[in-house]
């Protein structure tokens, strides 16, 4: 078996870490295979969703919730953070702890923005407009969908908060590189779904 | 590389708890499985004593609901899944040639996910009444409002729970088929049964999601007061069945495809001869289980979908058939001009044969939208899907068990009892389930749990218990073959059945925990066979003699999923009321499913945290062993 735990110093990491052993490559690859799942739990979600989005039960309606200002500030915040990752695993490959570490930072705070707008969107839903997970099948389905992403979101934030804590500890090593890396692939996924939540939820619910 | 590591060795009960060792986690699996399997077998009796005659209150109309539900659901995701799982992990690594699953530590925690959803869901019969609204499950009648206890909830749940494990295991076997090949051992020379269960487990990865969802939904439905399927507030029942169905159908392939692997890897061994139309089998493989997922909706022909949905559905189900077929003549094949060998675990795979064309067969007229009309929720159907599964699947999984018990266990099953089970099981099987065809074509419903006298039912009904009970005899034969078994010394060959073809059987039975003391070069198809024909007693090492590394036993799976088994049971019981003030707090204020989660993610933390460097297995050892040099 290949030697997965060496500890390798900085110049003898290779150009790309996380592909350095086979329990690296099996990570990834296993992670691959569980988005596959997961583009299929998400794929479920949004039928339910287009199934029942305007079945509103007398209750508010797509066209009079949504606020495009906040959802598009969300969306520009997401996707900025899924540009910061690409730079951390940039330099992850450049062997820079120090930046690594930083775009994680960022990465992170920009999440949590993303996470802070979203909770305080549903928190206005249901105090304001009286949108609650029992008012309609659109409200459960929407609170659904919307919901697990953001699930994956707070589970990318603690996720990623907590590699940054172990490269302090550990530093980048052929064990901990692999771990980066599918926490990028997992944030890119994440990002890539609220890309269909808008156009399919927001979008399509300001005019459809 | 050879760091010096302390490691931890189990004993007793923790080893059983800690092990992420494939061989014993396979075993694990066979006694959980197993332990369902009775469970479900004992509900099959009680269902056939209540209909042994009409107009019988043996028991009452609830509880046979309950029994039916229960029966369902604890045979496909408990009783046969697992033990479908229990082969795969004792046999699919050796086949590739590798020392290991890609993911050891997951493979437990699928193992204790899967189990501790199992015991959820029957936890149900003790508090407060089982599931009652069908395997399936469907709405509005598992909805609050007709299914008031809790029974459907423990069903969401447990499903839940049980079904992120087989997740984790179809990932983990992916992976494995992926990147665990021995050298030489390419796609186009792996053993059919690992074939099946690579394809098997692409179709849990990309099935098992959508129950997920739809298990989400009916449970949030029950415990938070969603709309999804409540008409009156703009639901959609009808959505249910589709994404039951979505996940339902591509099951049913999960469960046969493993049986087409056995037995592709049974008949060629005691026929002697190679299997006919290798390619063309794993072409039928790749086929079915994609044709699997287009078929969903011929379970919904009666709620009126329209012709065209009907009779595009009914094509693409008939279609299914043709690479069936295909595997079905390879088999008869692969026997005919072969030397053949009745041992008990040839006769329940050439037993297999015939029973599932007649599974097959109905399957084609269920798939002929207009027929439909006639059979739906007939006897007709409960015929049908029994001869598939039991008379398919089952019987598949007999013949794998006897044939690799000696690998697991380093033992063999006695070949008399054996037969004695063979011949009680088939044939109570067709005294059972044959008749129910006529039941149904008769008129009489699924899922009733009485009827009246007069009908013509009173015979055929007697006719299918006493099948029923003999099938139960089969089953209890079996179990005493084991335990007798087990009694014994071990000490079979390598190579029990002489005629073994694969890299399974280069190796001691049970192997040791490291699988192959030297990685084998895979130099064709049948790689084992291959040496034995250019005179070779074993397999051509890759790799000299070395240190083998081993990953570390861990308490973490079976930790995380206690964590889960509390939360749900917090989730399902967060909207009762309590007369105990301190249980009503601890439940209505999620304080159990926060406390169960909060275990869960401490151990992922903990995972996460601790690296596992794992230990080593030096050379010396394995010379001490007395392993061959």
């Amino acid at each position: 078996m290949s030697s997965a735990h060496v500890d390798h110093t900085h110049g003898t990491l290779p150009h790309e870490p996380e592909k350095a052993t086979h329990e690296g490559r099996n990570k990834i690859l296993g992670f691959w295979l569980f988005l596959g799942g997961e583009s299929v739990l998400f794929g479920t979600l949004f039928a339910t969703f287009l199934a029942l989005r305007n079945q509103t039960n007398e209750g508010p309606t797509a066209h009079e919730l949504f606020n495009m200002g906040m959802t598009a500030a969300a969306t520009f915040i997401l996707l900025t953070s899924s540009l910061t990752s690409v730079f951390a695993i940039q330099a992850m490959h450049r062997h820079k702890l120090k930046q690594l570490v930083a775009w994680l930072g960022i990465t992170v705070v920009l999440g949590l923005g993303f996470l802070g707008l979203e909770i305080y969107e549903f928190a206005e839903y249901v105090h304001k407009e009286h949108f609650g997970m029992t008012t309609s099948a659109f409200s459960s389905s929407f609170y659904t969908l919307v919901g697990f992403h953001g699930a994956h979101v707070l589970f990318g934030i603690l996720w990623i908060s907590l590699l940054i804590a172990q490269l302090f500890k550990k530093g980048l090593t052929v064990v901990t590189a692999p771990k980066i890396y599918v926490s990028a692939i997992y944030w890119h996924f994440i990002d890539v779904v609220w890309v269909f939540i808008f156009t399919v939820v927001y979008l399509l619910g300001k005019v459809g | 590389m050879a760091h010096a590591h302390s490691v931890k060795h189990h004993k007793g009960l923790m080893d059983w708890l800690t092990t992420v060792d494939h061989k014993k986690i396979a075993i694990l699996y066979l006694v959980a499985g197993g332990l369902f399997f009775g469970i479900g077998g004992i509900e099959a009796m009680l269902i056939r004593i209540q209909l042994w005659k009409p107009l019988n209150n043996f028991v009452s109309a609830q509880t046979f609901n309950e029994l039916i539900t229960m029966h369902g659901t604890t045979m496909i995701f408990l009783g046969v899944m697992p033990i479908i799982f229990a082969l795969m992990n004792a046999v699919l690594p050796l086949q590739l040639g590798a020392r290991d699953v890609a993911f050891p530590f997951l493979n437990a925690l699928g193992f204790w996910t899967f189990f501790f959803g199992g015991l959820l869901l029957n936890l149900s019969w003790i508090m407060g009444g089982a599931p009652d609204a069908g395997w399936t499950a469907y709405t509005p009648l598992a909805s609050k409002a007709f299914s008031p206890t809790h029974g459907v909830d423990f069903y969401t749940i447990g499903i839940q729970i049980a079904g992120l494990g087989t997740l984790i295991g179809g990932i983990n076997f992916l992976a494995t088929v992926i990147t665990m090949r021995a050298p030489g051992m390419s796609f186009m020379r792996m053993p059919m049964f690992t074939w099946a269960s690579f394809i098997t487990s692409a179709i849990i990865l990309f099935a098992f999601p959508a129950i997920t969802v739809g298990l989400v939904l009916l449970s949030f439905d029950r415990l938070l007061g969603a709309n999804f399927f409540e008409v009156a507030a703009g639901g959609n029942p009808i959505l249910w069945q589709h994404i039951f169905w979505i996940f339902g159908h591509p099951e049913v392939y999960i469960l046969i495809l493993p049986a087409f692997g056995i037995i592709s890897d049974v008949i060629p061994t005691f026929a002697r001869k190679r299997l006919f139309g290798y390619s063309s089998m794993v072409f039928a493989t790749i086929l079915i289980a994609f044709l699997g997922f287009m078929v969903w909706a011929h379970h919904m022909f009666t709620i009126g979908m329209g012709p065209v949905a009907n009779a595009l559905f009914s094509i693409s189900t008939m279609l299914i058939a043709v690479p069936t077929g295909i595997k079905i003549f390879n088999w008869l094949f692969t026997m005919w001009g072969g030397q053949i060998r009745f041992t008990t675990a040839n006769l329940f795979a050439s037993a297999f044969v015939p029973t599932f064309v007649m599974g097959g067969v109905t399957g084609v007229m269920l798939a002929s939208a207009p027929a439909d009309y006639q059979f739906h929720d007939t006897y007709f159907v409960v015929a049908h899907f029994h001869y598939v599964i039991v008379g398919g699947l089952v019987l598949g999984l007999f013949s794998g068990l006897f044939y690799w018990w000696p690998k697991m266990f380093g033992r063999l099953l006695n070949e008399t009892l054996g037969k004695w089970t063979f011949w009680t099981f088939v044939i109570g099987f067709q005294l059972t389930f044959f008749i129910q065809h006529f039941l149904g074509l008769m008129g009489m419903q699924r899922r009733i749990f009485t009827y009246l006298p007069n009908q013509d039912f009173d015979t055929m009904n007697l006719v299918s218990t006493i099948g029923a009970l003999l099938m139960a005899v089969g089953v209890i034969i079996f179990f005493v073959n084991i335990v007798i078994t087990m009694s014994k010394p071990k000490g079979v060959a390598n190579d029990p059945w002489e005629d073994g073809r694969t890299l399974e059987w280069t190796i001691p039975s049970p192997p040791p925990e490291y699988n192959f003391k030297q990685i084998p070069l895979v130099r064709g198809l049948d790689a084992y066979w291959k040496e034995k024909q250019a005179g070779n007693t074993e397999m051509t090492p890759s790799e000299p003699v070395g240190s083998i590394h081993m990953p570390s036993a861990s308490i973490l799976p079976f930790v995380m999923s206690v964590g889960l088994f509390i939360a749900g049971l917090g989730f399902m019981f967060s909207r009762d009321e309590f007369s105990n003030s301190f249980l009503a707090g601890i439940f209505n204020n999620y304080v159990v499913v926060i406390i169960g989660l909060l275990i869960t993610f401490i151990c992922m933390l903990l995972r996460s945290v601790f690296d596992d460097h794992g230990w080593h297995i030096e050379p010396e050892e394995l010379e001490e062993e007395g392993v061959k040099a």
